[in-house]
């Protein structure tokens, strides 16, 4: 650390990152675009019960399907806290409310606490997210204007189904995370 | 592991495969298109590369303030931190934090710093078993070879090869290439990896002073995996990778994927602050050269990398040579200006390994100017000594021929007479220059000849 002291050259100031502004016409237009073009499944549910029939509709409710949101306890387990974390080994869909959704990359933002537990979108084989339509902006900025300093042990975005393009450069969707990421926007 | 051959006996063998070579060529500039149509459908791009480049100049100016601050917050959250001067310090502080848990496996997910360290041998050595799970470095990891691009680790296999490697290690049917089928493999026996191991190590992307969270970015979702399964979960990184507030991540998070493959951002990036309940988190923090490269003004804006590729997938040195033939951890342009630092006799050969043609300078995201980077290095490596015999001697003779109009009439003359009567005497196995090249015929006069015979009477 003394050497880093001894060699850092004078200091230079920061730049002002608040000329990044992009304002969207239609903002709910971008994020379903970008979100779709990235390999995401995008559905204008518009209200929890039509969610709940797109639920039944996609997903086999014989198997393990998780949630952390109390009004879905109809159509998925609500998640215990107290798990421990590898027991979701075999959940099936994982569905969860994002705190934020960014429409130039289709991302989400999820924190520990509308996720459960940590694992519970990495692990689900399928993960549903929530995207309520006024939770939408436009750049990370704006993004991370409105996380701001809040307090989390984990946050994360999401963009889309875990891929890899590891072999030959041929897109796989379904890595070692989820194999689909469908998003319900909510209004 | 060290390696005798120079960058440019190694692309020689890469250059055996012609095949090979216009797949690995096509397939990086399609990356790097793919980069710029991502760059031109984002506004205000350029003003985007000039702060980031900002942000990371001033991490360089008050780096010192900036990890004390970074140090404070972690331990402020739970995290234990430790401070390693190079890569023996840092391997012996990853193997004590397992022995004293009595862990015996470790899966890792993407850490070109790990891999600079040799950490796998160290620990394999000791008893400890690490897999590497993110897929390109998996591939590499069971075929014994270091990765050949630090964002497609595996990008100069076919995947024939990489079916057979499937079909020793995996027991994957033979002849099996499709890349969704064996991915699907891998996913399975990574997923009870992930499952069983007890310790998982990450690489770190973004570490923010402010609030002592770092970000570390995957398209497969490995590292989460690993990590969130963990007891014990282990972060290396290198002091350079610190940013001063959270919402500089925007600035950073806009650039990553976008300048690496052309996707707006990496489909996980993921914020770890805090242990969850009941688990340890650790943070190692490796010099490893970063502050003797903060000493060598011409150099220091080398350590804003962050590590995209950029650079790599339009060089076209590295397309047609492949990154392996660069003999260190990290290759193509940015591994050519980082290596030199570390071990200046060692890499005297990398620099040289380019046209200097700007093409990496204009695409990187923090606007590190790479390609004076490279010619500086020549000077200096010359200068201290280091550089091949052969090139000194060509270049003092050059220098000769230049400085001396007889002498530059008299070469002309001899080498033109002998392109045209004696191509032999030029287009041989002795010159380099002639390998997987052709030379055009070559004028009757010289522009100087024909100057003096015409000159007058376009006039």
């Amino acid at each position: 650390m003394a050497a880093v002291k001894k060699n850092q050259p004078p200091l230079t100031i920061l730049p002002d990152i608040s000329i990044f502004q992009v304002h969207e016409v239609d903002i709910v237009k971008k994020y379903s675009d970008v979100f779709t073009g990235i390999g995401g499944l995008l559905v204008s549910a518009g209200s929890l019960a039509n969610v709940k029939d797109q639920i039944r509709l996609n997903f086999d409710q014989n198997k393990r399907i998780f949630t952390t949101i109390p009004s879905l306890s109809d159509v998925a387990e609500l998640c215990d806290p107290q798990a421990d974390p590898h027991s979701l080994f075999d959940v099936e869909l994982a569905i969860v409310e994002a705190r934020l959704a960014v429409a130039e990359n289709g991302a989400v933002w999820v924190t520990e606490d509308v996720m459960g537990h940590r694992i519970l979108p990495y692990i689900a084989q399928h993960l549903a997210v929530l995207v309520y339509e006024d939770r939408i902006v436009s750049t990370m900025h704006d993004a991370y204007s409105k996380i701001g300093s809040e307090d989390y042990g984990f946050g994360g975005f999401i963009g889309g189904p875990s891929k890899t393009a590891d072999i030959e450069q041929a897109l796989v969707l379904g890595a070692h995370g989820p194999l689909s990421m469908t998003v319900y926007l909510i209004n | 592991m060290k390696n005798t051959l120079d960058h440019a006996a190694l692309a020689e063998e890469f250059n055996k495969d012609e095949d090979r070579v216009d797949w690995h060529d096509g397939a990086l500039w399609w990356i790097r298109q793919k980069r710029d149509r991502a760059a031109n459908q984002t506004p205000q791009w350029e003003e985007l590369r000039e702060a980031a480049s900002a942000i990371k100049a001033n991490v360089i100016s008050n780096l010192h303030d900036y990890l004390i601050q970074f140090e404070e917050n972690l331990k402020k959250n739970g995290v234990k931190v430790y401070w390693a001067a190079d890569a023996e310090e840092h391997n012996q502080i990853v193997y004590s934090i397992l022995k004293d848990k009595d862990i015996k496996q470790m899966v890792k997910s993407k850490s070109m710093l790990t891999e600079e360290c040799h950490l796998n041998e160290y620990l394999e050595e000791r008893g400890i078993e690490v897999i590497n799970s993110d897929l390109g470095e998996y591939i590499q990891q069971i075929d014994n070879e270091p990765p050949s691009h630090i964002v497609l680790p595996c990008i100069h296999k076919r995947k024939e090869e990489i079916g057979e490697l499937f079909h020793d290690h995996l027991g994957t049917e033979k002849g099996l290439s499709d890349p969704t089928l064996l991915t699907r493999v891998a996913r399975k026996h990574l997923n009870n990896v992930f499952l069983t191991r007890r310790a998982a190590l990450t690489g770190v992307n973004f570490a923010v002073a402010e609030t002592g969270e770092y970000v570390v970015c995957t398209n497969e979702g490995n590292a989460d995996m690993g990590a969130h399964l963990s007891d014990v979960q282990i972060a290396s990184m290198g002091l350079e990778k610190i940013i001063p507030e959270r919402k500089h991540l925007g600035v950073f998070l806009r650039l990553l994927a976008r300048s690496a493959i052309g996707q707006p951002i990496t489909i996980y990036s993921s914020h770890y602050k805090k242990p969850r309940p009941g688990q340890e988190m650790h943070l190692i923090l490796v010099d490893k050269g970063r502050s003797d490269l903060l000493a060598r003004p011409d150099f220091r804006d080398s350590l804003k990398c962050i590590k995209c590729g950029a650079c790599m997938n339009t060089c076209p040195v590295y397309r047609k040579s492949g990154g392996l033939s660069y003999h260190n951890t990290i290759s193509g342009p940015i591994g050519a200006i980082l290596a030199p630092n570390l071990d200046m006799k060692q890499h005297a050969d990398l620099p040289f390994a380019s046209t200097l043609c700007g093409s990496c300078s204009n695409v990187c995201p923090v606007k590190i100017p790479i390609h004076d980077q490279l010619y500086k290095w020549r000077q200096e490596i010359v200068r201290l000594g280091y550089s091949a015999n052969r090139k000194t001697f060509s270049m003092k003779a050059m220098a000769l021929t230049l400085s001396s109009p007889e002498i530059y009439n008299t070469a002309g003359k001899t080498g033109r007479w002998l392109l045209n009567n004696a191509p032999f005497a030029i287009n041989n196995k002795f010159n380099p220059w002639y390998k997987q090249r052709d030379m055009p015929d070559s004028s009757q006069q010289s522009f100087g000849e024909w100057y003096a015979k015409n000159g007058s009477k376009t006039k």
